[in-house]
């Protein structure tokens, strides 16, 4: 199908991955020794979103629509929500994925080389109802996008 | 077109109060006059019949439609979230009339003694036959919670509803409640029966590990000379309201994006009229149309709004009618299209109320019926107890049904608090009826029916209200769910829905003493979602309870106080 084409093109597309919390797609993305090499510490120990963007290096941000963030309304499942990305943005050489209300803010971290397309699929983990942010990174400058994912507890409905 | 239907009819009831006639039945009526009620002139060359969330309703019933339906933020006071007079006002409906007690609660009791039960599919078949009649290669389209709602639907895994749905003509189907059978089911039956018969389409539903598609999206017929594309689009939040264990491989959600995709492409396949069958939800439904352009109706559900003429909803491209076809097999929405030159150029709209005094049974359908319930009716007709007062379900907060199920559940299982589900099917019984075991069915037949008893928190409790109220009255639709408000026995507490999430839900008190956060409750309550969940099916416990009361007396409704609500036209 044309959906796991396009799945398959972002995996050999997205160069070498910083690195990844709470990854999707378990059986398929298996981590690999190579991942702790980018490994950026204050960054994903970062117990909020500012905290984290300083990690990131992001001191300030510009909103783009050019940063497409697609994730649900509502989550069917708080362990597994899924998160796509797609910089339109030229030269993107990184695109991160934070969650404002998770222990640790930041979920991942994508890093693009040599004109790989800047397209990621990644599945989170969501303790609560927070904004979902997608962060990326052309150039020297950092933009963002944001929408809200509610975590309910489900039932009642109908 | 419809007002000079209802010009007629406002005719015939004038002339039939000035007789002096007692409006009850056909006979009042005399059988021409209510055969000319459902007189509806062919206009243009698409025909759409719909009906929806009929949740297996074989037979006529009462249905009562709901006095409290409140519209937040940007819904407030326009339509679905119109109740009684306002509703009748917006909609230029007369009050005291038959087409009053279809769309209203008002006067509920004595208007359903006149004017009889609504809906059963033996009626609704001679209403689609005599439409399909005068509207050659007319499509039936049935939005879903069709195969889950009573007790035969159960016992024969929604079988029944399927065979009565083929036998009626169903065309194209959506779906919610269906999914609750469990993955396997609903594909056994979409690849088996409705083989070539029926085509149950869904853009938003995708296998969960590569986003394959698992029903077709939609489905393109040629009427009349015009191709007319309908596509599918599921209850959203199926996995999140209901158990996601029985559809553990599938995901939902809006996906508004591939809708957009799939009308493009059902126009670049050549579809001069494309519509949505659609189980959003009313509010979703209105959202979604203002984002998505080419559609030319959704024909909507899962809210079981009745709602008497579409809202039309301007976008970015041009327009969306929105209609919504209200529950319990009480309605037919009948949409007409002219399309000239490849445009539509017009429409009608009429949303028919299915009076089953007023339409003679169908006689093949009544014989699969009969077929269907023969096994079982010692079961079905078994008197529970009398019931003094009305019992019905519809209303944001409570309804009289859901206060007996906790004051049953809370007592067999001695527990402080109660909670019900929202749910919003459920037939109404009159003051003086029995309750039979097909009743209490009728607000209980689910496949995850344990009856639960739980110990929680003081903050546990504040958290599911304040959870469930946000689905219910979140100002974007898109963050709602459906469904009304978890109905609570024995606790009391204050809503404002105009409040955050955490903010809604205040004053909670149990027999006068504030309840505390840290302090443990006993909670009854059913229809667990989660997977392995223990209990005694919860309509043996309140078939117990009827049983062992034999008459019972009206309920008293535990309702919040609600802030912030006045002028609001959504409660009477």
């Amino acid at each position: 199908m044309e959906m796991n084409q396009t799945r398959r093109i972002v995996l050999r597309g997205a160069g070498s991955f910083g690195a990844l919390s709470a990854l999707i797609m378990a059986g398929v993305l298996k981590p690999t020794a190579a991942f702790a090499a980018d490994w950026n510490k204050a960054a994903f120990e970062a117990k909020d979103t500012p905290a984290a963007l300083k990690g990131l290096g992001a001191g300030s941000t510009a909103d783009s629509k050019d940063l497409v963030l697609k994730v649900p309304d509502i989550a069917e499942n708080g362990a597994v929500v899924p998160v796509d990305v797609i910089s339109n943005i030229p030269n993107t050489t990184s695109i991160a994925i934070l969650v404002d209300k998770n222990p640790t803010a930041l979920s991942a971290q994508f890093s693009f080389a040599n004109g790989a397309v800047p397209e990621v699929s990644a599945r989170i983990k969501m303790g609560q109802t927070s904004l979902v942010k997608a962060v990326a990174k052309a150039g020297d400058k950092f933009y963002i996008a944001q929408k809200e994912c509610k975590v309910t507890v489900g039932g009642c409905g109908g | 077109m419809s007002s000079m239907n209802r010009r007629e009819f406002l005719q015939i009831l004038a002339a039939a109060s000035a007789a002096g006639f007692a409006l009850d039945s056909r006979l009042a009526w005399g059988a021409g006059k209510a055969d000319a009620f459902y007189e509806l002139p062919r206009f243009g060359n698409v025909h759409l019949l719909h009906f929806t969330d009929c949740h297996a309703q074989l037979l006529p019933v009462y249905f009562r439609e709901p006095s409290v339906n409140l519209g937040i933020g940007g819904a407030a006071g326009k339509a679905p979230h119109l109740v009684g007079e306002k509703l009748l006002k917006a909609f230029g409906l007369k009050p005291g009339g038959i087409e009053a007690h279809a769309f209203t609660y008002l006067d509920f009791e004595k208007a359903a003694k006149t004017y009889g039960k609504v809906g059963g599919f033996a009626h609704i078949a001679t209403l689609v036959k005599r439409l399909r009649a005068g509207r050659p290669n007319a499509l039936l389209l049935d939005g879903g919670d069709t195969w889950q709602g009573s007790y035969t639907a159960l016992q024969s895994k929604g079988q029944d509803m399927v065979d009565a749905c083929k036998l009626l003509g169903v065309d194209v189907m959506a779906g919610h409640w269906e999914f609750t059978l469990g993955d396997k089911r609903v594909l056994e039956i979409v690849e088996k029966d409705f083989k070539g018969k029926v085509d149950f389409v869904a853009q938003n539903i995708k296998t969960s590990d590569f986003g394959d598609k698992v029903f077709e999206p939609y489905t393109m017929r040629e009427m009349n000379g015009v191709k007319v594309a309908v596509i599918g689009q599921a209850f959203p939040y199926t996995p999140i309201a209901n158990p996601r264990w029985m559809i553990p491989e599938w995901t939902f959600g809006i996906q508004d994006d591939n809708m957009q995709k799939t009308v493009d492409e059902a126009r670049a396949k050549g579809a001069q009229v494309v519509v949505v069958l659609s189980h959003n939800g009313m509010d979703v439904d209105l959202k979604m149309a203002s984002r998505v352009t080419g559609i030319d109706a959704i024909l909507g559900g899962h809210t079981h709004d009745g709602v008497p003429q579409p809202v039309v909803v301007a976008n970015a491209n041009g327009k969306t009618l929105v209609t919504n076809a209200g529950s319990n097999g009480k309605f037919l929405g009948v949409l007409d299209f002219d399309v000239k030159g490849g445009r539509i150029s017009d429409f009608r709209y009429k949303l028919l109320p299915v009076f089953s005094n007023l339409l003679p049974a169908d006689a093949d359908m009544a014989a699969l019926i009969d077929k269907i319930r023969a096994p079982h009716l010692p079961k079905l007709g078994e008197k529970l107890a009398v019931s003094e007062g009305l019992l019905y379900r519809r209303g944001n907060f409570n309804g009289s049904w859901d206060q007996l199920i906790l004051d049953a559940i809370m007592e067999v299982q001695g527990a402080e608090i109660g909670f019900s589900p929202g749910f919003r099917w459920g037939t109404t019984i009159l003051p003086g009826q029995a309750i039979t075991f097909e009743h209490l069915m009728d607000q209980t037949a689910i496949t995850y029916p344990q009856a639960t008893l739980t110990e929680m928190s003081g903050e546990q409790i504040k958290m599911i209200l304040e959870d469930v109220g946000d689905n219910l009255f979140n100002p974007d639709p898109y963050y709602q769910q459906g469904g009304d408000m978890v109905r609570v026995g024995g606790l009391e507490y204050t809503c404002d829905p105009n409040q955050k999430i955490g903010s809604r839900i205040q004053d909670m008190r149990l027999k006068g003493k504030p309840v505390e956060a840290g302090k443990t409750y006993k909670v009854a309550g059913w229809a667990p979602v989660a997977e392995g969940a223990k209990g005694e099916p919860v309509w043996e416990v309140v078939a117990r309870y009827l049983r062992d009361k034999k008459a019972i007396a009206p309920r008293k409704l535990n309702q919040p106080k609600l802030v912030g609500m006045k002028g609001n036209p959504g409660i009477a």
